[in-house]
């Protein structure tokens, strides 16, 4: 697949796109939790952050993949046993699953589904279930307290964000990420090809509501009901500890740099320079360059996207259960649905 | 609806103070490398004067935690005035605080009526080793250094006669 002077065997190929899918999970998730988690809620908050280990605090994150290594895996008596060291697992592999299909270059894809769109949809919500199982296999009540919050948020969320993406889809008449990729970078508004034409100034309204969607899926605070730590000590993920606990938390941010990468496909262009640029017509003429630089490029859209996921996350305080679901299903379906109207007449008005 | 103004001006909070954090620096001290100063009044230590004290026994009786240990003994001191007959005083052998279990409630500073306890704004005395934390009557003189000047008295307050 790739157009690389040397032709890659499959199993080169294999072997790289392991190696790919583990780096675009776990360095978008490491970066996150240095630049934003440490560094950027210390700033809100006057503070300077880690500070000691290595320049600017930067290895602190070692330091604390090794003290959680170190600590003791715990399960509780009752726990049932299989279920509870599946269910971090499972939260991780959701993530691992749900890069493989985010185009990162014309060439640089993982897999090139023509339903990637139903697939990420799809798989986006099977963390749910690990969150669910890490809950009820505890053996704690504010775990399972938190696990049924989580599953109730997850399927009121992930309604709206999949009906903000039909707009999307129906204006790229396409449901493959790398086709609606191209759609935005080969378009023009009202003739004039300088940015190409991104979705989300069209589908602004379907942009806002699938990153509100994205904030609750994450878990991340306005929407922090599941583990909400002064009423449930720390939700479905009370009784992990070490590596488990690791897991989850790895899990958390890793997912939400894969969102955000979905994200920036779906409405901010993805890996793609205005085609115009470079007197590219289509897919085919794209420069190898391109396979180098739109990671880059991904890397830069998803930084901004989690920085403004986590910008909101330090500034607001938590919903309320009621408030939360309310929100989901009064204000933002209805929202979602009134955009799919509007976006599909207009598409077949024009 | 209408409370978006508010959402938006809770995040140019948040922002605001990211900038001036950058900026002019964040409030907070890094403190092995850097020092905060306590305030002169603050409850680091509690020092010992031990020429006031007269084993009095009333601080030890005070404590809420009953962590303070006193031994004394009498003994004779020579009279004040030529001619007169010796004086019996109460002599100091142990003065102990163990801060662990001190809650620096400042109860015995208060109830001092010789003015033999001080509180001092010193704060770094951990030890490795929680007996250590016992300072015995000559730790607990050295703090004396430590103890700042007592604050000028309000204007019409009582003074001390």
């Amino acid at each position: 697949m790739l157009h690389v002077a040397v032709e890659i065997p499959y199993w080169g190929q294999s072997l790289l796109r392991v190696l790919g899918g583990i780096a675009a999970v776990l360095l978008p998730a490491g970066t996150i939790v240095y630049l934003f988690l440490f560094k950027m809620m210390s700033f809100m908050q006057s503070r300077l952050g880690p500070m000691e280990a290595g320049p600017f605090g930067s290895m602190q994150l070692f330091a604390e993949v090794g003290k959680w290594l170190q600590k003791e895996d715990i399960i509780p008596e009752n726990a049932d046993e299989r279920i509870y060291k599946m269910a971090p697992i499972i939260v991780l592999v959701s993530t691992f699953l749900l890069v493989v299909v985010v185009p990162f270059g014309p060439d640089a894809w993982f897999t090139n589904f023509s339903a990637g769109v139903f697939y990420a949809l799809a798989i986006g919500s099977v963390s749910v279930i690990g969150i669910l199982v890490a809950g009820w296999s505890s053996a704690n009540k504010y775990s399972l307290l938190g696990g049924l919050r989580a599953a109730g948020q997850l399927i009121a969320y992930e309604l709206p964000m999949v009906l903000a993406v039909v707009g999307v889809v129906i204006q790229a008449g396409s449901m493959n990420l790398q086709d609606i990729v191209v759609a935005q970078n080969t378009g023009s508004i009202f003739g004039w090809d300088g940015i190409g034409f991104p979705f989300v100034i069209t589908q602004f309204l379907g942009f806002l509501i699938f990153m509100i969607a994205v904030q609750a899926e994450l878990t991340q605070v306005p929407f922090d009901m599941p583990i909400a730590e002064s009423e449930l000590v720390s939700g479905y993920m009370t009784e992990y500890s070490g590596f488990r606990f690791l897991i989850f938390f790895i899990g958390e941010f890793a997912t939400a740099g894969v969102f955000a990468f979905i994200a920036s496909v779906l409405f901010l262009g993805g890996w793609g320079v205005p085609f115009a640029w470079f007197g590219w017509d289509s897919l085919d003429q794209v420069d190898n360059w391109m396979n180098i630089g739109g990671p880059l490029i991904m890397l830069t859209k998803m930084m901004v996207l989690t920085g403004i996921i986590m910008w909101v996350r330090f500034s607001y305080p938590r919903f309320r259960e009621d408030q939360l679901q309310r929100f989901a299903w009064k204000v933002l379906i209805p929202l979602s649905l009134a955009n799919i109207a509007v976006t599909a007449i207009v598409k077949v008005a024009i | 609806m209408p409370k978006v103004p508010g959402l938006v001006k809770g995040l140019g909070v948040t922002m605001g103070t990211l900038f001036r954090t950058v900026k002019e620096g964040a409030d907070t001290v890094q403190y092995p490398h850097a020092k905060e100063a306590p305030p002169v009044r603050a409850r680091g230590v509690i020092a010992l004067r031990e020429d006031n004290c007269t084993a009095c026994m009333l601080c030890a009786r005070s404590c809420p935690d009953w962590c303070i240990y006193i031994e004394g003994h009498k003994q004779l001191a020579p009279p004040r005035r030529a001619g007169g007959k010796p004086r019996q005083v109460n002599h100091l052998d142990r003065f102990d605080i163990d801060y662990a279990l001190c809650m620096y409630c400042g109860i015995c500073v208060e109830v001092c009526p010789f003015d033999a306890l001080f509180w001092s704004p010193e704060y770094e005395y951990s030890e490795p080793k929680i007996a250590d934390l016992l300072h015995d009557k000559t730790k607990l003189g050295e703090w004396m250094e430590t103890v700042p000047e007592a604050p000028e008295l309000e204007a019409g307050a009582e003074k001390k006669k």
